[in-house]
């Protein structure tokens, strides 16, 4: 058994965050994640990280922009804490060594972003989370927090309704460990292969959110699943928001800026709506017939090579390589793709979940910071001020509390459960393809557009994958880097969740951010202006619900 | 159009007892399908054991370094359209100098022993009094985001030539990074670091300019220009008592003198005069190469046109000495 104070899981920008902290205010901590920390998922993030701290901009207009972004759903209580803090943090990243784009006289310079109505997100070209990833890391080695590198968690400890542990296997070896430690931070990040094509890496399973939810923290708004308005068709990368932001235009086939049409309601921000009013908008183009083969396209040969080359120079590279557009020179294809769950672990503001012990921050939690939708360049942010507060809160919890008496029977009874699916009879069924399945099924019917009889379908599908999840074999027999066996335990995951997303889709019969349901089009804040919440059961997810926290900015009608 | 791939993997499971082998492979990836596509696909649908490192799909996360076609890459930047038109067989192999776990795995711990050992993590002289971010010009910051954008993924240190003979060597990824903290405006620990890496076994001086580094890293990082600059800002900040400092200095002293390199000269030069270790060290080699008529001639003339070879001497030192003012007041902002 190993024994920690605090145990923070993944090490994204929200883990890294977490753990310095928690370290910093005393606490033993350590990181466990499924791979090195500068292979997290966070490198992904492009276009930047806001924070009101020019001259001329506003923390209110900064929240204000993430209350009408979020389409009123999310919980401004929350909203004002984040934007309130936000600029210190970005002064705390810069210290640290975060290379930002400055302007001319040294200070840091900032760029557009969608649904902002100031130009406030920082930004290092177009690799904003890679550099600050990376950052982030260096300090921790400073530090030397410890790090188990290449751990993969297969379950929480419980003891008193507490959490109180993990189980983890060590991919190397295929041990398996107890942990033990007085508080445990959830920071997996997203759930994008629930999906598929999904802008997510590979490692983007969503294990946090499907444990947390096994052992009782509900998942809450997770209908709020964000597609991306600007991905490549083939595999589904995502080209960064930061293009439209410097200036890029989206054309249909007839070359018509479509955002300009007036039913699409955002005849002032055109491309720079929000992302759920760009995506609604392109997947009407196309699926009207004015697409072509099935994308719309993204030009930016207006903006010159010179900016191309030097603020999006990443982009540039990844369609060349893989649409094998040169961006100088041709639009290139682009689609709504799966992108973000705005969605995840209920947490309040402290990042503490419902179950004692228990803390989540960045993409695998919900405060609600984004509510129906999640702006760019919002979600950096959430990482360090709720990775920070949740690794503070942490280590005062830790404090407070003795490790809890744990034997050896929650490490055997685990070794018996994962040795008994190691010895399945192979069946001709294969990890992979139930996991296309499902990702497929979620595209079609739980995507940019929604409605009873796919979400119902897909809620079909899901059970009968569940059933065949209970023979699934696993191939790979040794025990030496067994990935085979980490993909065969991430799939059991992303069900619960796919399960989680397509009921709570069912459940909210209205349309609002990202939720769009043909068969009720219109926002209904009579009804649903509440968040749903979504508890394990072993008939399926339960679902209750949570009043919106409304402090001073009133619904209203969204026009962009 | 789909296009054809065949793979011949080499394979490794410590748990067998066996050594390691080639297996064959054949599947079918979409016409902009890269060698990390062809690996997914067959893990997915063939075989379950097939093992590597891969996650974001982009060339961002460093994950999926390995060899193809003997030559280190990432997998996902690497389209099969390119390699093998024609459906040619495509080896793909572990990363070199680095230990194998199984299959395409290696263990990068020895990597990151050494980027840890260069003090990875800025060293400013406590915070800004303004309470905000520390003033800089943003041409510095984007100089560094051409060294930011290192992702760690180890192809530069595969492909070392030097870690093959000397892994005490800290290799161009540990020393760009180190290179990415001595450039930064912010940092305060400039002189402490080149003064580490200056004389450290293993530091900045044991690269061999074989241009290997460079012509693999997928991010353009080039690696080995940022040695060469640690060794010039070192050299700018006063350190000279080095071979590595002699070797540079007499190389480009006879040049400058002659047109040409004077070899016997460069033998001699290279080794502080009281060095008699080294000195006499040279002896051996000098007899076996007079002994088989390699010898330098020791008469060595200047070129008729030595004078234009002085001007490029007089301008680049122009230049240098502009660079080195310019960063110097940058430090100072």
């Amino acid at each position: 058994m190993i024994t920690h104070d605090v145990l923070v899981i993944g090490a994204g920008l929200a883990g890294l965050r977490a753990a310095l902290e928690a370290q910093w205010q005393g606490a033993d901590v350590a990181i466990i994640t499924k791979v090195h920390p500068v292979r997290s998922h966070s490198n992904a993030a492009q276009g930047g990280v806001n924070a009101a701290l020019e001259a001329g901009d506003s923390w209110e207009s900064h929240a204000y922009d993430t209350v009408k972004g979020s389409d009123y759903l999310g919980d401004q209580d929350a909203i004002e804490i984040c934007v309130r803090e936000a600029p210190q943090d970005i002064v705390e990243l810069e210290n640290m060594g975060v290379i930002f784009n400055r302007d001319e006289t040294g200070k840091l310079g900032t760029r557009n972003f969608g649904g902002a109505s100031f130009a406030r997100t920082y930004f290092v070209a177009d690799i904003t989370g890679q550099a600050m990833l990376h950052v982030m890391y260096e300090q921790l080695m400073k530090e030397q927090v410890r790090v188990y590198e290449e751990w993969f968690l297969t379950d929480l400890v419980m003891e008193d309704g507490a959490c109180v542990g993990v189980l983890a296997l060590e991919i190397r070896s295929g041990r398996l460990e107890l942990f033990r430690a007085k508080a445990v931070i959830l920071c997996t990040g997203g759930l994008g292969r629930v999906f598929e094509p999904s802008t997510n890496a590979l490692i983007c399973t969503g294990d946090g959110m499907a444990l947390a939810y096994r052992v009782g923290a509900p998942l809450m708004d997770m209908e709020m699943v964000q597609y991306h308005p600007t991905t490549l068709k083939s595999n589904g990368v995502l080209i960064t928001e930061g293009a439209r932001g410097e200036g890029a235009y989206l054309l249909n086939a007839s070359g018509d800026r479509f955002m300009s049409y007036e039913r699409y309601g955002a005849t002032n921000a055109m491309e720079l709506a929000s992302r759920d009013v760009v995506s609604r908008a392109e997947q009407t183009e196309i699926d009207e017939g004015r697409g072509i083969d099935g994308c719309v396209l993204l030009d930016c040969r207006h903006l010159g090579d010179e900016l191309i080359r030097t603020k999006l120079y990443q982009i540039w590279e990844l369609a060349l390589d893989i649409a094998n557009v040169d961006l100088t020179k041709e639009p290139v294809p682009i689609r709504p793709g799966m992108h973000y769950q705005m969605g995840g672990i209920k947490t309040d503001v402290i990042g503490a979940t419902s179950v004692p012990g228990l803390y989540a921050a960045g993409e695998t939690a919900c405060i609600s910071l984004h509510g129906g939708n999640r702006l760019g360049a919002n979600s950096l942010l959430e990482t360090i001020v709720f990775g920070r507060r949740s690794g503070a809160a942490a280590a005062e919890y830790a404090a407070a509390r003795d490790f809890a008496a744990l034997s050896d029977a929650k490490l055997r009874d685990e070794d018996a459960r994962i040795q008994q699916i190691m010895d399945r009879p192979a069946n001709g069924e294969r990890t992979a393809a139930l996991r296309l399945e499902m990702g497929q099924a979620m595209d079609r019917h739980v995507g940019v557009f929604r409605d009873e009889a796919g979400l119902q379908e897909v809620v079909d599908v899901l059970q009968g994958l569940k059933e065949r999840y209970k023979q699934l074999p696993v191939e790979n027999r040794g025990k030496v880097f067994n990935l085979d066996l980490v993909f065969h335990l991430e799939l059991e995951f992303m069900l619960d969740l796919a399960e989680v997303i397509a009921v709570s889709a069912l459940d909210r019969r209205e349309s609002r951010g990202a939720h769009s349901r043909t068969d009720y089009p219109e926002r209904n804040d009579d009804e649903w202006l509440k968040h749903t919440l979504a508890a394990w059961s072993a008939d399926g997810p339960q679902m209750s619900y949570l009043p919106v926290t409304i402090t001073r900015w009133k619904p209203e009608a969204r026009a962009y | 159009m789909a296009i054809e791939a065949r793979l011949r993997v080499r394979r490794y499971d410590p748990e067998s007892g066996g050594e390691p082998y080639y297996q064959e492979y054949e599947t079918s990836v979409p016409e902009w399908g890269t060698v990390l596509d062809a690996l997914i696909q067959i893990r997915e649908e063939q075989d379950g054991t097939l093992t590597l490192r891969c996650s974001c799909r982009s060339a961002i996360c460093g994950s999926c370094a390995m060899k193809v076609n003997g030559e280190s890459a990432l997998a996902c930047k690497t389209k099969l359209v390119d390699i093998a038109p024609d459906g040619e067989t495509v080896t793909v192999e572990p990363m070199g100098n680095q230990p194998i776990v199984r299959d395409l795995v290696v263990d990068m711990q020895p990597f990151w022993d050494k980027v840890r050992a260069v003090q990875p993590y800025l060293q400013p002289d406590g915070p800004p009094e303004s309470g905000r971010e520390y003033l800089a010009p943003n041409d510095a910051m984007q100089h560094l985001s051409g060294v930011m954008n290192c992702i760690m993924c180890g192809a530069c240190v595969s492909e070392c030539t030097v870690l093959e003979v000397d892994d005490k060597f800290l290799g161009p990824a540990a020393l760009a990074k180190a290179y990415r903290f001595a450039a930064d405006p912010r940092d305060d620990k400039t002189q402490e670091r080149l003064v580490d890496l200056f004389d450290m076994d293993g530091g900045m001086w044991d690269c061999t300019h074989c241009f290997e580094c460079v012509q693999v890293c997928p991010k353009g990082v080039e690696p080995m220009e940022r040695i060469v600059k640690l060794r010039e800002m070192a050299m700018d900040a006063g350190l000279e008592d080095h071979n590595g400092v002699r070797h540079s200095k007499t190389f480009a002293d006879s040049v400058e003198h002659s047109g040409w390199l004077n070899e016997s000269q460069l033998a001699v030069g290279s080794f502080k005069l009281t060095n008699v270790k080294d000195q006499l060290g040279n002896m051996p080699v000098a007899l076996r190469m007079l002994m088989s008529g390699k010898m330098p001639n020791p008469i060595h003339r200047p070129i008729p046109s030595v004078r234009e070879v002085r001007r490029v001497f007089d301008e680049t030192e122009r230049q240098h000495q502009q660079q080195v003012a310019e960063s110097t007041s940058q430090k100072e902002a």
